[in-house]
Order: C-alpha cells, then structure tokens, then sequence
C-alpha cells in the first residue's frame, strides 16, 4: 500500500536539517510519498523505519540494467500506463534471434545503424535459442565478440552455465527460468550477476514462480510474456504491466520481453505489426526474426515517437541540410526546429525534386506560429543564423523561402540580409510541391 | 497468493455506427474495453478494414500491387476487385481528381465515378473528397443526394462545413459523416458537440480524430487516441463515444521512406516492402490506440492487418 505524506513525516528526525536537499522533513516526506525521492536519502533515519518506508515506497516497476559498456540498457521503471500522463522512461529495446544462420543474419543488421533527431538507431539486441548445446556455445561465442546485449534463450542448466562462462561479462540476459527449473536458475544467476528471464505456460504460473524466485531473494529479473498466440502475449503483456502500474502489484513490477519471431512465424509484415503492438502496449525487448531497413524505419521512428518526453518538443539540429543534390547555387529554404515541422516540410521539399539548402536555426523546438510569437523565429534569428553558420560563404545563391505564416518577416528580412531575395512560401507545406516546381 | 486479474470493464461504451446496408453492412464500435482487450470481455464489433482505391487509378509502380489489380482496368473493376480482397469489409474510394490543385475533376465527374463504385461493389462504401474545404462541401452535399439512403461514409466534414455537410449528407439524404478534428481531444469534442446539437444522432457519424505515419508526430496521435478513449470509457463522456476511423493509407504512402526510389537510396531495399511496413506499423498503432476501422490500400497490409485482428479477437 501507497503511504501518505504525513506517515512518512512521522518517521523522519523532524529537526529540519536540510541533509536531503529538502527545506524541511515534511517537504522531503511529501516527496517520498509521491515517488520523486528515495527514503534513503535521509541519514539520520533508523534502519527500521528505513527498511519499512523502502519497501512502501519502492517504485511499482523495477529498473533492471543490463548489458555493459556501449550495450547497457535501462528496462522498466515506468511509473504510467499511458504516455500523456508522464513520459514513459524506457524505450523497448528491438534484438533479432540469430539462432539460425547467425552469421548472415549479423551482416544483415548491422546495416542498419543510423541517427533520426540526436538518437542512435540499430539492433540492441542479439537473441540465441539453445536448440543444440555444442551448437548453442559457439553461436554464443561468436555473439560475445558483439557489441551488442546478449539473450540467452536456455532452459538446460548445464548449457547455460557453458554459455555464461563465455560471455557472464556482458551482462547478458539469461532467458531460462521456468516453473521446473527456477531454483536451479537462480543459483546461476546469482553466481553470474546477471538477469534472469522468468516464462511460464500461464499468466498464474508466471505469478506464482516470479513470487517464488522474489522468495529465494533474487529480484533481477524480466518476464517472458511471450506465451502460446499473440492474443496470449498480448494479454501477458497488459496484465503484467497494468497489474504493477495499477494495482501495485509487485510481484508483477518487472520489465518484460516477447518474442514476436515466435508468435509470426517467418511473416516479416506480421513481425512489424506485432512489434508495433508491443512498442505501444508494454513490451520492454521485442525480439524478431529479422530487421530490415523496411522494417526498421517505421518501428524505430514509432518508437520514437512513444518514448518521447511529451512535454518537451523534438527538435532537429540546426543546420544547412542540402536536399535533391542541392549545390551552391540552389536556393535556400528555412522554417523552424520542430522536428514534425522538419520532417513534413522536407518531405514536401524532396517530392518537388527542386534542390535547396534547407536551413534550420534554433527557434526552440517550437512551430512556426509559437515560434514566431515566442520571438524564437524572427529576422533577426533567421539573419544571425544567416552569419553564424557561414551560409554566404558557403552558397552563393541569394534567395530565400521562408514559410507563408512568418510573411511578416519579409520586410525586416531584406533590411537585415542586404542583397537577399526572400520569398514567401504558401501557408500549408502541402502547397510546397506546386510552389516550389512553379516559382522557384 | 495468486495472481489476481483486474479486468477494466467500463459501464460507457463506444457507440455503434454501420455503414452499408442488408447483409453486407459493416457496424464498427460497441466496445466496453480499453482497446484490444478481449481479455477483458469480448469485442462485440472487430476492427473494420477499408480498401482504399483512387478516382486516378492503381499505383502500378508498386508490382504487388499492379500484381493484385492485374486486368482491372476501370475504375468499376478496380473496386469490384477492391472489394473481394481477403480481409476487407468495406471499400474507400479517394476522389483525389477532385483536388482543385490537381486535375479539378467537375462535382458532376466526381459524383458519376462515385455512382460506378457504388454499383460495381457488393460492400459498403466511404468515399474521401478532395481534402479542400470548399470544394469537399460541394462534392459531399451531391454525392449524398445521389446515393441518398445508401448509408455510404463520408470521409470528412471538418470545423469550417460540418453544418452543410451535417445537414445535407445526414439529415437530408441519411448517409454516414465522419468528423475530422487536427489531433486535439478538444477539437474532436467541439465538432461532435456541434454536430449532435443539429440534432444528429451520435449513431450517424464517426470520429476522425487525425493521423500520422510513424515517427512523423505520432507521438501527439498516439496520445489523442489514448486521451479520447480513456475520456470515453472511464469518464462515461458520451460526445466522445463516437467510434473513431483512421485514414492510414494516405499518410504511410506519403512520407519519404514510402516514396524514395530504390535507385536514390540502395540500402533501404524495395519501395513496395518499406511502403507496406510503414502501412502496417501505422495500422496497428492507431488499432491499439483505439481506432475501430482503418483505411489501407495494399492487399498485404490488408492480409497482415486482418491476421492481427483475428490473432488478438
């Protein structure tokens, strides 16, 4: 059960010492209550009251590390079930099993690896199933000279001590605890330091051996939710997360990880669509049979999309982005950072087949209209761009579009920028492919 | 202790609106349930899937698709075809020579291919307009005249002509409205409480609460779709109830990892898969935020979409 405020205060010294950061007990009370602090962060507290308040106070979802170095990962600590409410913190993580062929299948991925708006987008994740234990070590081997996370899909023990042996200092995520085994499983986890996958045939069983492994005092943990169909995995799925976000139901509080290669079979477009329901409902690893850039575009440009701070725009870097081959001779074009704004209007742009220099300056993330009343858009934001990124050194055209909501721009533009045409672009980027082919 | 479940059964649920008529009508809503949670209780309406085909013809660029309309060659066959597609319950027809910035194709023109559809399909019918205001008004008004009582859906009324359009194509002429609002729950609210204060009945007219291909401001659908039916369902706020249909295609086959030649980028491997998996993942996003019918255009995003839906019924 969730404390109050008041409660809390009761435990704390009451002496105001400011220790924690906090003015007063109370205020730092208050925001334990709301999850915003750790108790701990009071030391004068008695180790009664502080082992009492952790355990009420514990946030409802486990933040689970795994991975190292460059392929370390957060899982879980979602504190919401829907994104509007606060932003969710962790972003499903995307592997591919390369049991079969693992060799082609790692070519293959490693294609993809690309920046969209500041974030690094490829496969995190690299899955093996043990089919064959000889087989199981050396595909294993080979995965740990990657840079990437491991998950070992083993449910023999002796196979995935083998494996652990190999690659215990990645981190990997050992994928093996089943109502059968969970003792044996634990042991190893615990001797390895890493975390450990729970499955089970049923939501009640998946309970009742994730309780019974919490009991021998392992809490490294994440859920297979896979289950037999995709209705099961997705029932798995939402009832996990709902039964820890909602009911606070901890024993349920971990990140999870489904496996849609299984549930699709070889159906690439089935593997989207399932990877797409887990992104937005729930699913902390999503594995797949595969990625290709077809796929890969879409799912990671959700993704995105999902896991972005709902609050705080994206926005896209500023700079000079040559479109359709521009040179220095195309004319330029420039409108805010607001990455929706970019990417609507530079798609407009690229379906002129017009070449231009499309110039972003920092307008705060912010539409045109915002920006432009928030002064973050102005003449003399876009003229200091203007000098400051060397445009005039760099392209010699003297022509500039500016978007049809900031025409008032114009007259002040031309003062400022001696020498410069400017051109007012139509209200609606949907115009942009006419205008550009028409008037430019 | 075991685990013990917490279905969200809600006492507001998502109104019924059907399209068509006789046996091939298609009723979508119903739902008491946070979307796709059969689990909770059953669905009493599966999420709809409309084919959408143009007044300008198939992308026979696209071999998948030119392979799926291979001698369908007017526009009567391309929807008859259209409407046998494993997976479709009713068929789209996008008026897009209507556009006044594009070929501009007369009220007339417009209302005679509409009628060709209509009669080549045993399904029901939606048909999108022009997407310019002023000339949609025009277009939609005749098109419900000449298809009067066919309970055809038209794709959208919006804030500056719901009056006419509510008037003319629901009130006068008994066909289905859909009502298009820019990705606000706010906005969405308005126009159906300024429809349903015309004195149209919430089982006359769908929601389209705007849409986006991913990772092109999803972000701001994603959290429509979870804001307007949360308000629905746990608030019990009927002028939300209305069901809600997403527009998919137009917007996945638009952005550029849809439209980019193979050519222009290697890499990113053939258009026809990057533009299916752009419908796909956009289709199934707005299906687990709530839509209950989608528009798609190709027969494997079509195929897919409708695995899924039967996979999780």
């Amino acid at each position: 059960m969730a404390l109050k405020g008041l409660d809390i205060f009761k435990l704390t010294p009451k002496t105001n010492c400011k220790e924690c950061g906090n003015p007063t007990c109370m205020a730092f009370a208050m925001k334990v209550a709301q999850g915003a602090i750790a108790v701990e962060k009071c030391p004068h507290m008695s180790a009664d009251a502080i082992a009492q308040l952790s355990e009420a106070t514990a946030p409802p979802m486990k933040t689970i590390k795994v991975g190292t170095g460059a392929s370390e990962h957060t899982l879980g600590g979602e504190t919401v079930l829907y994104r509007h409410e606060k932003t969710f913190v962790s972003r499903s993580l995307f592997a591919v099993d390369v049991t079969e062929n693992a060799d082609e299948k790692i070519a293959e991925l490693e294609k993809i690896d690309y920046d969209r708006i500041g974030e690094r987008m490829y496969v995190e994740a690299l899955n093996v199933e043990c089919k064959d234990a000889a087989a199981f070590a050396d595909t294993v081997k080979k995965l740990s000279e990657k840079d990437r996370l491991l998950i070992l899909d083993v449910k023999d023990a002796a196979a995935a001590e083998a494996a652990l042996e190999i690659c215990a200092a990645k981190k990997p995520v050992l994928n093996g605890a089943t109502p059968e085994n969970y003792a044996q499983f634990v042991e190893i986890a615990k001797k390895y330091g890493v975390v450990l996958g729970v499955s089970a045939p049923d939501l009640d069983t998946l309970y009742d051996t994730t309780a019974a492994i919490e009991k021998l005092g392992y809490k490294d943990l994440v859920l297979d939710v896979t289950g037999a169909s995709m209705k099961d995995a997705f029932t798995n799925a939402v009832e996990v997360r709902r039964a820890a976000l909602k009911a606070n139901d901890r024993t349920f509080g971990y990140p999870s990880i489904v496996n849609v290669a299984k549930l699709a079979g070889g159906d690439q477009y089935m593997q989207t669509a399932l990877a797409t329901l887990f992104v937005v409902k729930y699913g902390s690893i999503i594995i797949m049979d595969g990625m290709t850039y077809g796929q890969a575009l879409p799912l990671y440009g959700l993704r995105q999309n999902i896991f972005t701070d709902p609050q705080k725009p994206m926005k896209v870097e500023p700079g000079i982005y040559p479109l359709n081959g521009a040179d220095e001779n195309s004319v330029c074009v420039t409108t805010v950072d607001f990455a929706l704004t970019y990417f609507v209007v530079s798609g407009e742009l690229e379906r002129s087949g017009v070449p231009c220099n499309f110039l972003i300056s920092d307008a705060g993330g912010y539409s045109v209209l915002t920006a432009w009343a928030a002064g973050k858009f102005s003449a003399g934001s876009i003229a200091k761009f203007i000098k400051e990124h060397g445009v005039e050194d760099k392209i010699k055209s003297r022509k500039l579009v500016i978007p049809g909501k900031a025409a008032v721009l114009k007259g002040e533009l031309e003062e400022r920028l001696p020498g410069w045409t400017i051109v007012v672009a139509p209200n609606e980027a949907t115009g942009l492919v006419k205008f550009m082919k028409e008037s430019i | 202790m075991s685990f013990k479940r917490n279905p969200q059964v809600f006492s507001g649920s998502i109104k019924e609106v059907t399209i068509g008529n006789g046996a091939n009508a298609v009723t979508i809503g119903g739902i008491k349930t946070m979307p796709l949670y059969s689990f909770d209780a059953p669905a009493k309406h599966k999420v709809a899937i409309g084919v959408e085909i143009s007044d300008l013809g198939v992308d026979r660029s696209l071999p998948g698709l030119a392979a799926y309309y291979e001698g369908a060659e007017t526009l009567a066959q391309i929807a008859e075809r259209a409407s046998k597609m494993p997976g479709a319950d009713f068929v789209v027809l996008a008026l897009e020579g209507a556009d006044p910035n594009g070929e501009n194709r007369s009220v007339e023109d417009c209302v005679a291919e509409a009628k060709e559809v209509f009669e080549a399909i045993d399904r029901p019918l939606a048909i999108i307009g022009s997407k310019n205001v002023e000339k949609d008004t025009k277009l939609f008004s005749a098109l419900a005249e000449a298809l009067q009582g066919k309970n055809v859906l038209l794709v959208s009324a919006r804030e500056e002509n719901y009056k006419t359009l509510g008037a003319s194509v629901v009130m006068a002429y008994g066909n289905k409205l859909s009502a298009e609002s820019a990705v606000d729950i706010n906005l969405a609210k308005q126009l159906n409480v300024l429809l349903t204060q015309m004195g149209i009945q919430p089982e006359a007219f769908v929601m389209n609460v705007g849409s986006a291909a991913a990772g092109y401001g999803y972000d701001y659908v994603a959290s429509t779709l979870d804001r307007v039916r949360s308000a629905a369902l746990s608030q019990n706020d009927v002028m939300l109830q209305m069901p809600i249909i997403t527009p998919v295609a137009s917007e996945a086959w638009a952005v550029k990892e849809a439209v980019v030649s193979e050519e222009d980028i290697p890499e990113w491997g053939s258009r026809e898969s990057r533009g299916i998996n752009m419908e796909v993942c956009t289709a199934a996003a707005v299906i687990a935020g709530g839509s209950d019918a989608v528009l798609l255009m190709h027969p494997q995003s079509v195929a897919t979409i409708s695995g899924m839906i039967a996979g999780l019924k």
